[in-house]
């Protein structure tokens, strides 16, 4: 521990004590984050919003997604995007249908966006993180297309991706504003 | 001193009897002990000098571990999925414990991709986005600013979903409502890191994401961040342990269990929510008109009895102790109610624990069990005036459908055998 950072605790002490914890809350800042620039976040921040902020340069479509998808996805999601369990279908489904609706990419999901955030992130399960954002373009351009959603030619970028309508965009009521 | 049975006054339909017993009764054990007026001597009962008095034990040690006697106590994990490796859940063993807080060994586990093994001094906690100066934290920073103590009950909004299928699951209070526990947090109040990084005014939410495999995110509204949620870094006075977001995690009071994202790592000041995963495909509640509920925050008021609960046994006929935990998201447990028979009749029980602000509550009431059929109940109402609904009426509001974020009357048939079992009334 550095002189300076010791320092900093011994103040730190004298005004928990002389203001209470109530006070201290809303008190002079303890001031020990470090200034940092958005460029320098690099791939700390991989958040993509509904609006395509986030979206890195880049495009791909369908007709490059497919051999990304049978390479890294098709072992989990299968052939058609049927999966290999509930978790794991990806495509079809039907939101008004008599039975239990299955939900997914196509019949459930809101956003386009969410398709390339959670991919990049956290996909494959067994390599995340280990696709370049060219070939995450390529593949959320498959899935889409799987879907009917897309045609084979559509190329995404950071534009056209947050431009597409999903099916089930009209399908989710806000609740956060009950806290 | 004990009282005969036939003086105890019963207060409710099937036995229950009057809490105020609880005080003189001297009931024993995990609430299954009898009482009877005439205690006949049992000469069977020794006394002989047992072997660990004769000699000396292991002394004292760096790090403690529970009696040997007690490792049945164990979380109860799912399969390994390999198609999420890593991920799952494990459920506390709520029929073994008492009290309000989970031991950290116990407490109930989920995750999208598996524990990082994370090295304290290479992570940092990054706040960006709608701030006037984005800001990196190291954890030994993090440790000198002022922290508060927080009882908090966390609870998964997956737990207790299989009670919306149509047939009750034979399992036990942990297997069917195992997913929430409860700690002491400690850590920095949210606001004074977002403060200090200055929130700019178009800043509506904030998006939490964690170190993980998963790099799973969550959106939480910012008046919500600013309000009561902490960066928390001790559980129960001793790090956060791994499996619960080590270093670091946010803990999001009252609020479904994933938004307490763990490994926390960036909070980016966002307009809108980010729509993570998590958010749109997973913890959003599909009603019967096919709509569905997306942010779904607060965890509604529940009260589960953890004993007698499902595949008990009762041995014997006569005097049982009833005891469980409530909770609510959205403030304390004003009363919890306990009935014998099926919702027909109802009494207090016993609050024999705090009752904090969205923290596990401890109840307890005395009831006579004289063989044949019981159905025990508990419901809970908070200080807001929230009254835990029943199974069929929640149902009925929400459909079949949705399997999150259920919080309805849990009952607990007892048949002449003794057998305790989940079944709807």
């Amino acid at each position: 521990m550095s002189m300076f950072k010791k320092t900093v605790s011994t103040v730190f002490v004298f005004t928990s004590l002389s203001l209470g914890l109530a006070s201290l809350a809303q008190s002079q800042s303890v001031g020990l984050g470090t200034p940092v620039s958005e460029s320098q976040l690099g791939s700390l921040d991989r958040i993509v919003g509904p609006d395509g902020s986030g979206l890195p340069s880049g495009s791909g479509s369908a007709v490059e997604g497919q051999l990304v998808y049978e390479a890294k996805c098709q072992a989990c999601h299968g052939a058609e995007g049927e999966g290999t369990s509930g978790n794991t279908r990806i495509v079809g489904g039907d939101m008004q249908s008599a039975d239990t609706p299955i939900r997914t990419v196509g019949s459930f999901w809101p956003y386009a966006t969410t398709i390339f955030d959670y991919v990049r992130r956290a996909m494959p399960a067994d390599a995340p993180k280990s696709l370049t954002d060219t070939e995450v373009y390529q593949v959320t351009a498959y899935v889409l297309y799987m879907n009917g959603i897309i045609n084979q030619s559509t190329v995404l970028n950071s534009e056209t991706l947050a431009a597409i309508e999903m099916p089930n965009r009209e399908g989710f009521i806000d609740q956060s504003q009950i806290q | 001193m004990s009282k005969t049975i036939s003086t105890l006054e019963k207060v409710a339909g099937n036995g229950v009897i009057n809490r105020r017993h609880l005080l003189g009764l001297g009931l024993g054990g995990a609430g299954l002990a009898v009482t009877n007026s005439v205690i006949a001597a049992d000469n069977s009962l020794s006394f002989e000098t047992p072997s660990w008095s004769r000699q000396p034990g292991p002394g004292a040690s760096g790090y403690g571990a529970r009696s040997s006697h007690t490792e049945h106590l164990q979380r109860l994990a799912g399969n390994p999925n390999p198609v999420y490796p890593g991920g799952g859940s494990s459920r506390s063993p709520l029929q073994h414990l008492q009290g309000t807080i989970t031991p950290n060994s116990l407490h109930f586990e989920r995750h999208h991709a598996g524990i990082p093994d994370i090295d304290a001094s290479r992570h940092n906690l990054v706040i960006n986005g709608l701030v006037r100066q984005p800001l990196a934290f190291s954890y030994d920073d993090l440790l000198k600013y002022p922290m508060v103590s927080k009882i908090h009950f966390l609870e998964c909004s997956g737990n207790s979903g299989a009670l919306t299928s149509a047939t009750p699951a034979d399992g036990t209070v942990q297997s069917l409502h195992g997913l929430v526990s409860c700690a002491e947090w400690t850590g920095i109040p949210l606001s004074i890191l977002l403060d200090e990084a200055g929130v700019l005014p178009g800043a509506r939410w904030i998006s939490a994401v964690g170190a993980d495999a998963a790099s799973m995110g969550r959106s939480v509204p910012i008046n919500k961040a600013l309000d009561d949620v902490l960066l928390a870094l001790y559980q129960n006075g001793e790090p956060v342990r791994p499996e619960q977001g080590f270093p670091m995690r946010l803990l999001v009071p009252g609020w479904e269990g994933n938004l307490n994202v763990k490994w926390l790592t960036q909070i980016k000041l966002t307009p809108g929510p980010s729509n993570f995963r998590d958010e749109t495909s997973k913890y959003t509640d599909t009603l019967a008109d096919r709509t569905s509920l997306q942010f779904t925050y607060p965890m509604g008021c529940k009260s589960l009895i953890t004993s007698p609960s499902g595949q008990m046994a009762l041995d014997r006929q006569g005097l049982y102790q009833i005891t469980g935990i409530a909770w609510s998201g959205a403030g304390s447990i004003r009363h919890v109610e306990v009935s014998a028979d099926g919702g027909q009749t109802w009494a207090d029980a016993l609050i024999e624990s705090h009752q904090s602000d969205r923290a596990l509550t401890r109840f307890r009431i005395p009831w006579q069990w004289q063989g044949g059929n019981a159905v025990l109940q508990s419901r809970a109402t908070d200080d807001r005036g929230n009254v835990q609904p029943t199974r069929s009426a929640l149902l009925a509001e929400r459909g079949v459908i949705n399997r999150y974020h259920y919080h309805g009357i849990q009952s607990w048939s007892v048949v002449d055998s003794g057998e305790v079992s989940n079944v709807y009334v």
